[in-house]
């Protein structure tokens, strides 16, 4: 994974929210980077921070309550918490494009799906609106939208769910971005359409050379589509490695038991696996491993130390005091 | 043999649609048409199919909670179509339902105790000092305890709150539950939690469900027999061993190779079947499956098929065999190192107790 000139890295990026409750530090020193042309997933169930991630990226936190902790964000080895908020807003649908889960909402229920693509690209240079229009219209019929002529003048209920996540693709890629974010693209999606959207997404990738940080709680998907694998829990990365590596031998104790409850098409068993109890309160402090109280390894070390992450194997990191686990240390 | 406590006879739901200033009706979506199964005692019957198949309608229509169409329910045998609210009533204890979002199905202003509560003193379960203590042991059935009777839902997690929404449909001894979507919204460690919760309560309790559900993996798991719905009809039918072994409905096929699987290069190139789901409203002719179907052919768009014996299950279509060349593999092992290390956190809790 050392990548000499990734297109974006992030470094020990703390993103905190402050609240009556408390301060809650939903991201909580995360690092990764995301090489050019390639696929970064990042995997974790509900409350782990991946989308506070895309959206700490995007600087789309409204702040407060969100507060940049500490840490930073690279995107072509320039700093995107330094820049002004115009020069943001030129980066996002520009060279950075973004696809969310929600493909309804996300997108402008008075205008024309044509129009949306229009203002984008006229937004990012495109000002003569004839040129524009006929873009709109190409990149409709590139991410596959039936009779694009036609269904370009058509007002974003008009269209089904999977078309309107075809649009919102062809929205995100208009600018040529190097990078796409997308946030549970599939999620609100049944399964033929998802797996119509997720093969549009690899070909699209392929074709243009954008790298994409695919967040998702599905490992089914990440498995799929990804080159890289970061699962985040409770704020931390635990486990990043390449996607093969990580589903052919996990290391951390969370990704073991998040994999083995997830049950497969091609067996059944007497009882699904689980971890027992629970993510820990967001407002508590934890100086050790967040995963300590659920773990059948831990020891005092575990709960009094943070485990940095580690390389354990050939590009394949792992934050655990305990990995490897192998039988014969037991 | 014993007859089978649930059976539906032909059963279909059609929602008239009205249009223009004399609200006359233009047509019908036709949500559920003509489905038939017997659901027997101890058993999981899965209902499968994507967003607008009819499945919902389908769980709703069994337990009268939307009036069918046309055809029966039976429930023992005893059709319960036809009877009147009070009659109705009675035998709704027998049928519980479970829906998929627990934020919307629990009234935010009751405590756990007064919506527990509530199913029991309407049907008569039990009273007073008996009825308190009713809550007590169904609150330990689903695994919480006595302190959370006293709380609100918004204080509970999601996994939590679908546990109380079990405890309510337990609340009157039911024997049958329609679970709708019942772990959709849940994440996966949790979602693994709540399944093994209902395969213990149906062991414990001889339950028999109806399982909606649009998550092929967790049918696989639950289920004893599988029902794949398209546009309001049942497609393909049988055990879920020889349904997921070997699908005959290019649709059950389609569906088996869309489902992500957790398997680097499991994914099999160009599995993704074209278009979207045609509108109910107005279905295609013939097989509705027929304007995405890899192997349609003329007679397809004209006769709609059947549901016949093939290959050991029901399957509706023209040409089950050819339809078991359309390439639909479910392999998705665990790895073995996987498997090891699985196996040593195991034992250690195990024997940390």
């Amino acid at each position: 994974m050392p990548d000499a000139d990734p297109l974006l890295e992030v470094r020990d990026l703390h993103v905190h929210f402050h609240t009556d409750a408390g301060l809650f530090r939903a991201v909580d020193g995360i690092s990764f980077s995301v090489p050019r042309g390639k696929t970064l997933g990042i995997v974790g169930e509900s409350g782990c921070g991946k989308s506070v991630t895309s959206l700490a990226i995007m600087r789309l936190l409204a702040q407060p309550p969100a507060r940049y902790a500490g840490g930073d964000i690279l995107f072509e080895g320039k700093s995107l918490l330094k820049l002004s908020e115009a020069e943001m807003r030129k980066l996002r649908g520009g060279k950075i494009g973004m696809i969310f889960q929600e493909p309804m909402t996300s997108l402008n229920p008075v205008y024309t799906i044509a129009d949306q693509i229009i203002e984008s690209l006229r937004a990012h240079g495109m000002t003569d609106r004839a040129r524009a229009r006929a873009r709109a219209i190409e990149m409709l019929k590139m991410v596959g939208l039936p009779s694009p002529e036609k269904r370009a003048d058509d007002f974003p209920h008009q269209l089904s769910g999977g078309q309107r996540q075809r649009v919102m693709i062809a929205l995100a890629l208009a600018n040529d971005p190097q990078l796409l974010i997308a946030d549970e693209p599939t999620t609100a999606l049944d399964v033929t359409i998802q797996a119509q959207i997720l093969a549009l997404m690899r070909d699209l990738s392929a074709r243009t050379g954008a790298s994409v940080v695919l967040i998702t709680h599905d490992l089914g998907v990440v498995a799929e589509t990804c080159d890289e694998v970061v699962v985040m829990y409770a704020g931390n990365v635990v486990e990043r490695a390449p996607v093969a590596s990580l589903f052919e031998a996990p290391q951390h104790p969370y990704t073991i038991g998040l994999m083995a409850a997830v049950p497969r098409i091609d067996t059944t068993s007497d009882r699904l696996e689980t971890i027992p109890g629970s993510v820990p309160p967001p407002y508590m402090l934890i100086p050790g491993c967040k995963f300590a109280s659920r773990c059948p390894l831990a020891d005092g070390r575990c709960t009094a130390e943070r485990p940095p992450l580690r390389e354990i194997a050939p590009s394949h990191f792992v934050a655990c005091w305990q990995a490897p686990i192998e039988e014969a240390t037991r | 043999m014993k007859p089978p406590v649930l059976e539906a006879m032909n059963l279909s739901k059609h929602y008239p649609v009205h249009k223009g200033i004399l609200n006359r009706q233009i047509g019908a979506v036709q949500a559920v048409s003509d489905v038939n199964f017997r659901l027997m005692e101890g058993e999981t019957l899965a209902i499968v199919g994507e967003s607008g198949c009819g499945k919902s309608t389908l769980g709703r229509a069994l337990l009268r909670l939307s009036e069918p169409t046309a055809g029966n329910v039976l429930l023992d045998g005893k059709d319960i179509t036809t009877l009147p609210p009070g009659q109705l009533r009675d035998k709704r204890r027998e049928m519980q339902m479970v829906f998929q979002d627990p934020f919307g199905s629990l009234n935010p202003r009751m405590t756990v105790r007064e919506t527990l509560l509530e199913p029991i003193i309407l049907h008569k379960v039990a009273t007073g000092a008996a009825a308190e203590a009713m809550v007590s042991d169904l609150l330990k059935t689903v695994g919480l305890s006595d302190f959370h009777a006293g709380r609100y839902p918004h204080e509970f997690s999601g996994g939590q709150r679908q546990r109380i929404c079990i405890a309510r449909a337990l609340a009157t001894k039911p024997r049958i539950i329609v679970c709708d979507e019942p772990v959709s919204a849940l994440d996966v460690s949790v979602q693994a939690q709540i399944v093994n919760l209902l395969q213990d309560l149906q062991r414990q309790f001889g339950l028999s469900y109806v399982f909606i559900s649009h998550d092929l993996a967790v049918v696989r798991h639950i289920a004893d027999r599988v029902a794949v719905m398209y546009l309001g009809r049942i497609v393909e039918m049988g055990d879920a061993e020889t349904i997921f072994r070997d699908p005959r409905h290019p649709y059950t096929r389609a569906l088996v190779a869309a489902a992500p699987k957790p398997v680097p290069g499991a994914a099999l190139p160009d599995r993704a079947v074209k278009g979207d789901m045609p509108s109910a409203l107005n279905p295609p002719s013939g097989c509705a499956f027929h304007t995405r179907c890899p192997i349609a052919r003329d007679i397809c768009a004209r006769d709609r098929p059947d549901l016949r014996e093939t290959a050991g299950k029901q399957v509706a279509c023209h040409f089950p065999d050819e339809a078991a060349t359309i390439p639909a593999s479910v392999a998705a092992p665990m790895s073995g190192v996987l498997q090891q290390r699985l196996a040593v956190l195991d034992r250690r809790r195990a024997a940390q107790g």
